[in-house]
């Protein structure tokens, strides 16, 4: 699609009621206006932010390798693109559980703590953070137990052997300390996913390889062109939450990036 | 010590659509207004912008714009033998929490539903006879037709710029509609939303088996549209960040982009966010409701609200844990079948079948909330139930609704579900495969409902809402029904390989299905067998107002907010009636 059929398309579909956030302040009481003028998008910008050194918030240095073989047994490296570990699924999973999610924010963890069934999920008194703390701890023993060595020291196959014990329930961790093995398992598999899969902002997803993965273009563009274009690929360069706040990718009138054509890989 | 206020007319207890909807047409009529919502203020600009809003795990994964369970949740069991947990984590339904409430992120499916569907208990019994209503169910009529709420739907999809394709105008069946919907007054506002390739297939599909596929209707508005409020919404770009995401460009029908400015603009109504309701306070003979008690989220303070009437207007859970907590109307005993709140829980039964192809491609980013392709051939009464072995139906439907990679990953059966084998099947098929879904009404059943729990407290000390909830013999045999159906359509469009989802054997709260709770308020005509009559009225209480899906008797094919909106607006009548002439209205 050439850029000036672009706007034409979506200059159709301006017009609607809001009000600039300057001008939603002074009308207090009264946030709308009806028959406002067409929006202005967000006229200040924050910039995107520039690099900055990374480091582990919350894994100890051995949760950290622990994590980082899992992720790459779980999303293995190979022909398609990076595993989990270069996608930053680690990372990832650290930043996560250092904030709000990590803690259980939002979710109800009053007591009592009692029996339950599978349809009444999740019921254990353990943050997201103190499932890994715990999970990976009794992991570790049984692979000290099992194999006379910690996780990450696992070859490939033994440490896939672990991680389809844990999934189907075979390894008790419980026992050594820790979480129910599936319990622990679907959390760590959940996490890397999103890792992989989720916005660059979040540390995850580097170089957007899961988005490219699957052919995913991040941030969307207008699409109301294309949707009809039955059985027709629509390749492009992702773009991500940074891309925009960062200025490096053209924008049409409502502020959705301009999606350039993929560029030619390897 | 609670600070009184002063009193006004009406207090509405939850600003989502249906308290969006009195707002305005209250104070448009000059009443005195105060909305007060637990959650924060929210609108198209800041809070839904781009870049920020496209970010599939902070919306939709982890629930940004949904209820904080921390401060309250319900507690769940599938019967009564069970000990209720604590919902711990959102899961099997998303309720919204902040100004729009789950009008802000929801999809904008918006049905009309099916004259029968109101009179569900007299047309099976006319149809079938008595042998039809499962042993256990607790079916009845809504006390209301579809006649009475016809210019009430029109109302709302106007209000909305409702996308679609009339299929009855005034008793006569329309080419390219849905020919089995109630007759209504005039076309919708606006035309209906694009074909997706997968639409496309199971049109193609529906019709060579004879059913008769119509564009599903859809509060993602078409071209920029002024509403007869004069609020004007912009037009959809198919962006494919709908349900569980705020629109930024005020193409979804939500409070903000309707009602609310409306409310806002005729000074009248005033809005308190941070504002936690723990009661509504009787007088004492308990006939007549004197003010609303909540908390200042902000400051921890408590107020007491004067009003002449109280509405609840917030989610179905929470309209009955306040009528509970605040002991209007008499609650409901499952072992004598006595009493009326929460009574008649219900939810909806899904089906469906994933299709996986080697040679198409479905760009599956590319999608709105309500876009789809639908038939109604299965749904309601619409086929012959004779023989077998259920009543009522569901919508089916082939939904385009933007697929946001970490929830949308399917692989074909029998992959594992991580490693090399697992990742090759993510990028081969993400853009390979489409479902289509049946969307089953479910019933009530005497086994089926909701009570106050007698240990787990909310952060208030307030005893939280006990869901006792499970599939019944007509869900899972409608489901049965359903798969063959879906597998017929399936083997039509032709897929390398394809995989049909049943309804489980119990209801579990733990994988998302639909936001469609319904019940536990429910309007009729008789007291004995609901808690508010047709006009929502509360029978004991005459100016409360319980406005919402609460009022449901049992739960339709469809998604809800059609007809929760119409009630919305016709609720809204009724209180300006009370207001002119305090008493019932029944």
């Amino acid at each position: 699609m050439n850029r000036r059929r672009f706007f034409k398309l979506v200059g159709a579909a301006a017009g609607f009621t809001v009000l600039t956030p300057g001008a939603q302040a002074q009308a207090k009481g009264h946030p709308h206006e009806v028959q406002a003028a067409p929006a202005q998008v967000s006229p200040q910008k924050p910039q995107a932010l520039p690099v900055r050194p990374e480091a582990y918030n919350f894994f100890s240095p051995e949760e950290a390798a622990f994590v980082e073989a899992a992720v790459d047994r779980l999303i293995p490296a190979d022909e398609l693109g990076p595993g989990g570990r270069e996608a930053g699924c680690a990372y990832f999973i650290d930043q996560q559980l250092a904030g709000a999610y990590g803690a259980a924010a939002k979710w109800y963890m009053g007591g009592p703590w009692g029996e339950s069934t599978p349809q009444q999920g999740y019921q254990l008194p353990l943050t997201p953070r103190e499932v890994y703390r715990t999970g990976i701890a009794a992991v570790n023993r049984y692979c000290q137990l099992t194999y006379g060595h910690s996780f990450a020291q696992l070859n490939p196959e033994q440490q896939d052997e672990v991680l389809r014990g844990l999934e189907a329930g075979r390894i008790d961790l419980v026992s050594l300390g820790g979480p129910p093995a599936q319990t622990f398992f679907n959390m760590l598999l959940g996490n890397t996913v999103e890792g992989y899969f989720s916005d660059p902002v979040y540390g995850g997803n580097r170089n957007k390889v899961g988005w490219r993965l699957v052919g995913f273009p991040g941030v969307a563009a207008a699409y109301v062109s294309f949707i009809e274009n039955f059985n027709q690929p629509y390749e492009v360069e992702p773009v991500g939450i940074a891309d925009v706040a960062g200025g490096v990718v053209d924008l049409d009138e409502h502020g959705h990036p301009i999606h350039r054509p993929l560029a030619k890989r390897r | 010590m609670a600070k009184r206020l002063k009193p006004v007319d009406v207090v509405l207890v939850g600003v989502g659509w249906t308290g969006g909807i009195l707002a305005k047409e209250l104070a448009q009529a000059g009443y005195r207004v105060v909305g007060l919502e637990r959650g924060h203020y929210r609108d198209t600009i800041p809070d839904f912008q781009l870049p920020w809003i496209h970010d599939e795990l902070r919306y939709a994964v982890r629930y940004e714009l949904m209820q904080d369970l921390s401060r309250e949740t319900i507690t769940f069991r599938n019967n009564r033998n069970q000990t209720a947990r604590p919902m711990r984590v959102l899961g099997s339904f998303l309720p919204g929490e902040g100004l729009g409430g789950a009008g802000v992120h929801w999809n904008g499916v918006t049905w009309r539903f099916l004259p029968y569907d109101f009179e569900m208990r007299t047309k099976t019994l006319e149809r079938y006879g008595p042998s039809a209503i499962p042993e256990g169910s607790t079916i009845q009529d809504w006390g209301i037709t579809y006649e009475e709420l016809e210019p009430y739907y029109d109302k709302f999809e106007y209000t909305c710029g409702i996308a679609g394709k009339a299929g009855n105008l005034k008793g006569v069946i329309q080419p390219g509609g849905n020919p089995f919907e109630g007759p209504r007054n005039r076309e919708y506002p606006n035309p209906p939303m694009k074909t997706s390739y997968a639409g496309h297939l199971f049109r193609q599909a529906a019709q060579e088996l004879g059913y008769h596929p119509f564009p599903q209707p859809s509060a993602n508005v078409t071209q920029p549209y002024t509403n007869p409020d004069g609020v004007q919404l912009g037009a959809c770009v198919y962006c494919g960040y709908c349900e569980r995401f705020g629109c930024e460009v005020n193409a979804k029908a939500s409070p903000q982009t309707t009602v609310l400015p409306v409310a806002f603009r005729t000074g009248n109504f005033e809005l308190r966010t941070e504002a936690y309701v723990t009661r509504i306070n009787l007088s004492p003979d308990k006939r007549q409701a004197v003010s609303v008690s909540y908390v200042d989220l902000k400051t921890g303070e408590e107020y007491e609200q004067p009003a002449e009437v109280i509405c609840l207007t917030s989610y179905v859970l929470n309209n009955v844990r306040l009528l509970l907590l605040s002991g209007i109307g008499k609650p409901y005993d499952p072992v004598t079948g006595q009493g009326v709140v929460g009574r008649n829980y219900a939810y909806q039964a899904f089906t469906s079948v994933v299709l996986f192809f080697e040679d198409k491609v479905f760009n599956p980013f590319m999608g709105a909330g309500a876009l789809g392709v639908s038939i109604d051939d299965f749904n309601g009464d619409n086929f012959d139930h004779g023989g077998l072995g259920f009543i009522g139906g569901g919508n089916i439907a082939c939904s385009t609704t933007g697929a946001r990679p970490i929830q949308s990953l399917r692989v074909p059966p029998g992959t594992p579900r991580w490693g090399a084998e697992w990742k090759k099947a993510v990028a081969r098929y993400y853009q390979r495969n489409f479902s289509i879904s049946f969307q089953g009404g479910v019933l009530p059943y005497r086994t089926n409902y909701l009570d106050l729990d007698p240990t787990y407290k909310d952060a208030f000390g307030l005893p939280l809402l006990r869901m006792t909830f499970d599939w019944g013999p007509n869900e899972h045999r409608a489901s049965q029904f359903a798969a063959q159906v879906l597998e017929r359509i399936a083997r039509a469009i032709g897929p390398k390989t394809y995989v049909i989802n049943r309804l489980s054997e119990h209801y579990s709260i733990v994988p998302y299905q639909s936001t469609h709770n319904t019940g536990g308020a429910v309007m009729g005509s008789d007291p004995s067998t609901s808690v508010v009559n047709k006009y929502l009225q509360s029978w004991d209480v005459p100016n409360v107002f319980v406005v919402g899906a609460s009022a449901f008797p049992q739960n339709a094919g469809y998604n809800p907010t059609g007809t929760v909106g119409a009630l919305a607006f016709w609720a809204a009548d009724a209180v300006k009636r009370y207001l002119q002439r305090p008493g019932p209205l029944v």
